[in-house]
């Protein structure tokens, strides 16, 4: 990952040691040494170009560079957002790591949030050209390339889509090297359906089998009720010959994962991806610690066999 | 053959004036107030001279020796931690142009890199340098500041003569006397390593050089020469300092026990009595973790981002939308004393703990972390009740 400032970019020593102690109006200084080499703990400036609403929590924030290169990234892996002034939160990019747009330019950098906190808030009632702060990208990746040739089962409920669409989209621009892709997916009432217009392209025209599941339903609701981890046991795949891709919460991640090592998918071949307080994004804060793990390093993708006996004591 | 040489007390000022000289911040131990902490040493006369101390599970109190010693007490209230790891740093400034639609810039902060001439520090704080070496400094994605800090450090050592009631170095293989070189870089661990001599008629500092620094800074302020005598007796006290230690950890079984005992019953019983106070995390000197302090002015134009020191006592320190991970203390507790003395080694190579014995001295509730391990190790099995006796 390189960053390369704009022309502009880059403070002069006098700007440096100005008494306001700021650099100049263009960003990053290169006194302050991480111009070259991106600086991890320093945020790049982004600007939201849309935000657009979801559901009535969720909401996915479009964001372009301002003077820095777009960012490359590897589906599952999170950035750390920040809102001016308010704070940082870690949020996984659910845009497509391929994307361009038409005239052949890199796609907006997408992250899908729910709007629950102070720099939620923040985000989300921001208005189009409002600047925000991303580090990263950090973290492991789904790494869905290696299931080249297997049955494939995303197992997700949710706002967990969100860190498995890059997943999917890198599957369906390949297609053809998988063998079965199913989609599992849950919510809480049919209105908290994610992305359910691309769900339903995917199940006509890239051949995904999609199947979904709510757990509390209006009268008169045609579709499925019950949770997600119980589609598993009748869902059509091979488990010998499959991956599975989980995302959720912790306790659905339990359930999911048991279910598919109960229809005998190797437990190294389940993939979930694990949420802890992030601080740092690098290893260093130690607030994602977990065991001999840091999250933000060593997940937040992990396979089942590593992370299933963390899962299994209370409060670990 | 180790170059040894000796040392007058007259002659730790020459040494102090020397480092300065070179243009190294001195930091070593001094008193403020009621304790002996680690801080910047201008002359001779900030060093805690004559002065003692004696510690026990939440008691710490200092004492007037009567021999003139320079270092002839225990672990200091805070570690050499701060020195190149603050409590609180900026990261970077920010701010923001209301009239260029929220144009915001960021500029890093730097570190003041002055070299620091480490006078004093003992084998346990030593060793825990080493390890925030290794856990900021030598991982894919380093602290800046803290390397920038260390770049250039000079170790004056000493070897301890004086170990506190709270004090456990021997059995984690940390302490009294220094190793000569750090286990995991293999470089040399001190440039000079002091060692306190007071008898009726004499009172010296035998000095073992570590170091080509070590040697020019000895030669600079006319060190004499010693002999295999002088380092026999250093050796001599620090092996008596080891053995009145009273307290000790197994470590050979102690990674395996805290991985046993992660459902253990007694995690309760620890929690009814720790207060959750994350005094234990403030004075340890490993302990590393930090959280973001993001904060800005009325108007939203100005803002900094804080790095501070976090403990993993607080239930903000594992919240996730939702509550936190670990909400009860016992679960806390768990998390700090298995990642000292298990994971840690898992994610490093090497144990957390040190056995300075802060966390003993400065818990209000006197929780011993070395009859806590033991409690566990004979809970668990791994431990023999014959070999628990012996803690």
């Amino acid at each position: 990952m390189t960053t390369a400032p704009a022309d502009a970019g880059v403070t002069d020593s006098a700007g440096f040691a100005n008494s306001a102690g700021f650099a100049n109006d263009a960003g990053f200084a290169n006194d302050a040494g991480f111009a070259n080499d991106a600086d991890p703990m320093v945020p790049r400036r982004y600007a939201i170009t849309r935000v657009r609403g979801d559901t009535r929590d969720t909401f996915t924030l479009l964001l372009d560079p301002v003077d820095c290169e777009p960012l490359t990234f590897r589906a599952g892996q999170f950035t750390m957002l920040h809102a001016f002034g308010v704070g940082e939160v870690p949020i996984s990019i659910s845009g497509d790591p391929r994307g361009v747009r038409s005239d052949g330019s890199p796609a907006p950098l997408e992250h899908t949030i729910r709007n629950v906190g102070a720099v939620t808030r923040a985000l989300v009632n921001a208005k189009p050209g409002t600047e925000v702060g991303v580090r990263g990208p950090f973290g492991t990746s789904w790494d869905v390339a290696d299931a080249a040739g297997h049955d494939l089962v995303f197992v997700t409920g949710g706002i967990g889509l969100a860190p498995l669409r890059p997943a999917i989209l890198d599957v369906l621009a390949e297609r053809d090297r998988y063998g079965k892709v199913l989609l599992l997916y849950g919510s809480r009432t049919p209105d908290d359906i994610l992305y359910g217009a691309e769900m339903r392209r995917w199940a006509d025209f890239n051949d995904v089998n999609v199947q979904m599941t709510v757990d509390n339903a209006p009268y008169g609701y045609k579709g499925k009720v019950g949770f997600v981890t119980e589609l598993i046991a009748r869902a059509g795949f091979q488990p010998r010959r499959s991956y599975a891709f989980v995302c959720g919460p912790e306790g659905m991640m339990r359930a999911a994962a048991s279910a598919l090592t109960a229809r005998g998918v190797p437990a190294a071949r389940i993939r979930l991806s694990m949420e802890r307080s992030m601080k740092c994004g690098v290893g260093l804060c130690g607030h994602c610690q977990l065991r001999d793990l840091f999250i933000c390093v060593d997940g937040p993708v992990l396979d089942y066999a590593r992370v299933a006996p963390l899962m299994t004591v209370r409060e670990l | 053959m180790t170059d040894i040489r000796i040392l007058d007390p007259s002659d730790l000022g020459t040494l102090i004036a020397e480092l300065q000289a070179r243009g190294f911040r001195v930091v070593g131990p001094t008193r403020r107030g009621d304790a002996i902490v680690t801080g910047e040493i201008r002359s001779v006369s900030d060093l805690p001279r004559g002065i003692g101390d004696t510690q026990e599970p939440a008691a710490y109190r200092l004492t007037e020796r009567g021999d003139g010693a320079f270092f002839g007490f225990a672990a200091p209230a805070q570690s050499t931690k701060p020195v190149f790891f603050p409590a609180e740093e900026v990261v970077w400034r920010g701010r923001r142009d209301h009239e260029r639609g929220g144009h915001f810039t960021v500029e890093r902060d730097t570190a003041d890199a002055v070299p620091v001439a480490l006078l004093g520090v003992r084998s346990c704080d030593l060793r825990a340098v080493q390890i925030h070496d290794q856990v900021l400094s030598h991982r894919h994605y380093k602290d800046a500041h803290y390397t920038a800090r260390r770049d250039g450090t000079v170790v004056i050592a000493v070897a301890c003569g004086e170990p506190a009631a709270t004090c456990f170095c021997a059995s984690m293989g940390t302490g009294p006397r220094p190793a000569v070189a750090d286990p995991q870089t293999r470089e040399p661990a001190y440039d000079l390593l002091l060692t306190e001599v007071i008898d009726e008629t004499d009172h010296h500092f035998v000095v073992e050089v570590g170091t080509e620094t070590g040697r020019e800074l000895a030669d600079a302020i006319q060190a004499r020469k010693g002999t295999g005598k002088d380092q026999a007796r250093a050796i001599e006290i620090t092996d008596a300092a080891a053995n009145r230690q009273t307290r000790h950890i197994d470590r050979k079984s102690v990674h395996d026990v805290m991985r046993l005992s992660a459902e253990s019953p007694h995690w309760e019983a620890v929690a009814s009595r720790c207060l959750a106070c994350t005094n234990c995390t403030m004075v340890c000197p490993t302990c590393f973790c930090t959280t973001i302090s993001d904060v800005s002015d009325l108007a939203g134009e100005n803002a900094e981002r804080h790095r501070v020191w976090d403990s993993c006592f607080s239930s903000e320190f594992s919240y996730v939308h939702g509550g936190p991970t670990r909400e009860s203390t016992k679960a806390r507790y768990r998390q700090w004393i298995t990642h000292k003395l298990s994971s840690w080694e898992d994610q490093f190579g090497m144990l957390g703990c040190v056995g300075c014995g802060r966390c003993i001295t400065w818990c209000p509730a006197g929780i011993d972390i070395t009859e806590e391990a033991a409690a566990l190790g004979r809970m668990s099995g791994l431990v023999s009740t014959q070999n628990a006796a012996l803690t």
